[in-house]
C-alpha cells in the first residue's frame, strides 16, 4: 500500500477546499440559512408540525442531505475531472499507485469535505431551531455512508465526463430534482396516492428518511430499508468504479 | 550490459482503429542517453505513454529493470520519471507544494533538502512559493522537470523537452542531463531538434508510422549513413564538366563557377586527393574549397524519404 501517495493526494484535495473556502464552506452555509428563512419561517408559519416535529426542525436532516449529496458529487467529480481536463492526470497514471489507493484518496478527500460541511450546516441549523438527535451513532453512520457513496458517484461522473457541460449535467438534471422530490421539505405521506408510490422509486427518499429517523426516531420508510438502499447504492458505485479501473475506461485509452 | 528497459512486440491500436504502434522492439542500455526521433504522429509519445503506464497497450511486453510494467507496476513505475511534452500543471498549487506532492505520489518519504537541491539546480528556488499559474512558460517547463526528478528516478523520459524553450533553459537542461547521466540515470528523449540528438545522444532510434526503422550508435550512424560534400570555387567559369572527370559525378552550378562533389563513407567513389589531382590535370584552377559532413538531420530526412 502506497500510503504516502494516498496522503499526498488527500492533502492536495483538502488544501484545495481551504483555498476555495468561500465556495466550499461559506456558500452552502448561506444557502442553508436562506432555506431556513424561506421554508422554515414562511412555510413553517403555515405547517406548524409534521409527525409531531416542528417544521423548522423537520427540514434539518433533509437540508443536510441536500448539501451532502450535491457537494459530495461536485467535490469528487471536479477533483478527478480537472486533472483530466488540464492533462496533469498523466502524473497520477504514471505513479506507482493502485486503483484502490486513487479511489481512497480522492473519494476520502471529497467525503471528508462534505462531512465537515454537513456538520457545519448542522451547527448553523442549531442556531435557528432546537435540535434533538435521538440516534447519534446512526446519524453519523448515515452521514458517512451517504458522503462516501455520493463521492464515489461523483468520481464516476468525473471520469465519464468529457466536458464541463457533462460534468454539470448529472447533478443538475438528475440529482437536484431527486433531492427536492426526496422529501427534504415534506413527509411523503403528505403526497396524494399515486405520487407516494412513484416517490418510492426515488433513492434519495430512503437516504433522507433514514437520516431523519436518526434525529427524531420517525421515518417515512423503515430504517432497515433505508440502510439497505444506501448500501445497495454504495455497492453499485463500487462495482462501476471497479469496472472503470479494470478496463481503463476513459482513463488509459 | 543488461538493458534497463526492454520493449518487445508492443502494438497499440486505438479505439478509432488507428494503429499507433506496430510490433515495436527496443532495448535501452543502462546509463545511456537514447534519442528517439520521428516525425509528428510517428508514435513516440504513444510508446512513452505505454512504458509509463498512461496508456494501455494492445499487445506485447515491457519490462523496466526486470519488472513487468503490469504485474510489477509499482516497482517499474517507481524507477521512471516523465517530463511530458505539454505543460500540464495544477495551476493553483505553489512550486514547493506541487514538487513535494509528486515525491509523495511516488511513495518517497519527505526530503526537503533533496527537493531544495532539485529546485536550486533548475533555478526554481526563488519561485518556490509562487503559484504555478504565475510562472512563465520556461519556468513551467523547469517545474515539470523538477516534478519528474523529485522522486529520484533511474530512468528519465524527456518528451520534446526543448520545444519552445529559450537558449538559456536549453543549455541548463542539457547540463542537467549530463549531470544525471554521470549519476547513472538512463535518459530517453524525443526531439524534433535533431542537432540536439546529434550533440547529446549515445544511440539514436528512428520511428516512423509506428515502426522502429533503425536503432544505431550515433557515431556509427553518422559514419555509415553520413555523407561528405566538397564545394569547389573555380577561378574561371566552366561551360561543362570535362569528360575525364565524369566518374566523379560532379554537379556544376548554374553560373559555372562552382563544382560540388558528394561522396558517402561507404561508397567506392574515389577520394578527394584524386579529384584534386584530376582537376589540375584537366587544367581547372580553383580559388577555394570547403568540405561539409552531413548532419543527423539530413540522415534522418533521407531515411524517411526511403520509406515506402
Amino acid at each position: 500500500m502506497n500510503l504516502r501517495a494516498v496522503w499526498a493526494i488527500y492533502r492536495v484535495e483538502m488544501a484545495r477546499a481551504f483555498r476555495t473556502v468561500l465556495q466550499s464552506i461559506i456558500s452552502p452555509v448561506i444557502s442553508t440559512s436562506l432555506y431556513f428563512v424561506v421554508f422554515g419561517s414562511a412555510i413553517g408559519s403555515r405547517i406548524t408540525e409534521i409527525d409531531g416535529i416542528s417544521y423548522g426542525a423537520f427540514i434539518v436532516p433533509g437540508l443536510i442531505m441536500l448539501s451532502l449529496l450535491t457537494q459530495s458529487i461536485s467535490n469528487a467529480s471536479f477533483a478527478i475531472y480537472f486533472p483530466k481536463f488540464v492533462g496533469s492526470i498523466y502524473e497520477l497514471l504514471s505513479a506507482p499507485v493502485s486503483y484502490l489507493e486513487i479511489v481512497i484518496a480522492y473519494v476520502g478527500g471529497a467525503a471528508t469535505k462534505s462531512i465537515i460541511l454537513g456538520l457545519i450546516i448542522l451547527a448553523t441549523a442549531s442556531l435557528f431551531v432546537p435540535l434533538h438527535i435521538e440516534h447519534p451513532f446512526w446519524m453519523l453512520a448515515f452521514l458517512i455512508l451517504t458522503a462516501v457513496t455520493f463521492s464515489l458517484f461523483g468520481f464516476i461522473i468525473g471520469i465519464w465526463a468529457r466536458s464541463f457541460e457533462q460534468l454539470q449535467l448529472v447533478p443538475l438534471l438528475i440529482v437536484t430534482p431527486l433531492t427536492f422530490l426526496g422529501g427534504s421539505f415534506y413527509s411523503i405521506h403528505m403526497l396524494p396516492g399515486i405520487w407516494k408510490t412513484i416517490t418510492l422509486f426515488n433513492p434519495v427518499v430512503y437516504l433522507i428518511s433514514g437520516f431523519r429517523w436518526s434525529f427524531y426516531g420517525k421515518a417515512d420508510v423503515s430504517v432497515a430499508v433505508s440502510l439497505g438502499m444506501t448500501l445497495v447504492f454504495l455497492a453499485t458505485c463500487i462495482a462501476i468504479v471497479a469496472w472503470i479501473f479494470r478496463t481503463g475506461y476513459r482513463l488509459r485509452n | 550490459m543488461p538493458s534497463i528497459l526492454s520493449i518487445s512486440g508492443v502494438s497499440k491500436t486505438y479505439a478509432t482503429g488507428f494503429k499507433a504502434l506496430k510490433e515495436v522492439n527496443l532495448d535501452i542500455q543502462r546509463g545511456e542517453i537514447f534519442a528517439l526521433l520521428g516525425p509528428n504522429g510517428a508514435g513516440k509519445t504513444t510508446l512513452i505513454s505505454i512504458i509509463c503506464g498512461i496508456v494501455n497497450r494492445s499487445s506485447g511486453t515491457v519490462t523496466v529493470d526486470g519488472h513487468d510494467i503490469n504485474r510489477d507496476y509499482r516497482a517499474a513505475r517507481s524507477l521512471i520519471g516523465l517530463v511530458p511534452q505539454e505543460l500540464t500543471i495544477d495551476a493553483f498549487e505553489t512550486v514547493w507544494a506541487t514538487v513535494n506532492y509528486s515525491r509523495g505520489l511516488f511513495g518517497k518519504p519527505a526530503n526537503p533538502a533533496f527537493v531544495e537541491k532539485v529546485l536550486r539546480d533548475l533555478s526554481l528556488w526563488d519561485k518556490k512559493d509562487a503559484k504555478a499559474i504565475t510562472l512563465s512558460g520556461g519556468m513551467k517547463r523547469r517545474l515539470m522537470i523538477a516534478k519528474a526528478l523529485s522522486h529520484e528516478p533511474r530512468i528519465l523520459f524527456l518528451d520534446e523537452p526543448t520545444a519552445g524553450v529559450d537558449v538559456e533553459l536549453r543549455q541548463d537542461m542539457w547540463a542537467m542531463v549530463r549531470r544525471l547521466r554521470e549519476d547513472g540515470v538512463t535518459i530517453i528523449l524525443t526531439t524534433h531538434y535533431i542537432e540536439e540528438a546529434e550533440e547529446m545522444a549515445d544511440r539514436v532510434g528512428v520511428i516512423n508510422r509506428g515502426e522502429i526503422i533503425l536503432v544505431e550508435e550515433k557515431a556509427e550512424l553518422m559514419r555509415k549513413l553520413g555523407r561528405k560534400q566538397i564545394r569547389i570555387e573555380l577561378r574561371a567559369p566552366l561551360a561543362s564538366i570535362p569528360d575525364e572527370l565524369a566518374r566523379y559525378a560532379l554537379e556544376l552550378s548554374g553560373d559555372g563557377t562552382e563544382l560540388t562533389y558528394t561522396y558517402d563513407n561507404q561508397s567506392d567513389r574515389p577520394g578527394v586527393a584524386s579529384l584534386i589531382r584530376d582537376l589540375e590535370a584537366s587544367g581547372i584552377q580553383f580559388r577555394d574549397l570547403d568540405t561539409k559532413n552531413s548532419s543527423l538531420e539530413e540522415i534522418f530526412v533521407n531515411l524517411l524519404r526511403q520509406e515506402p
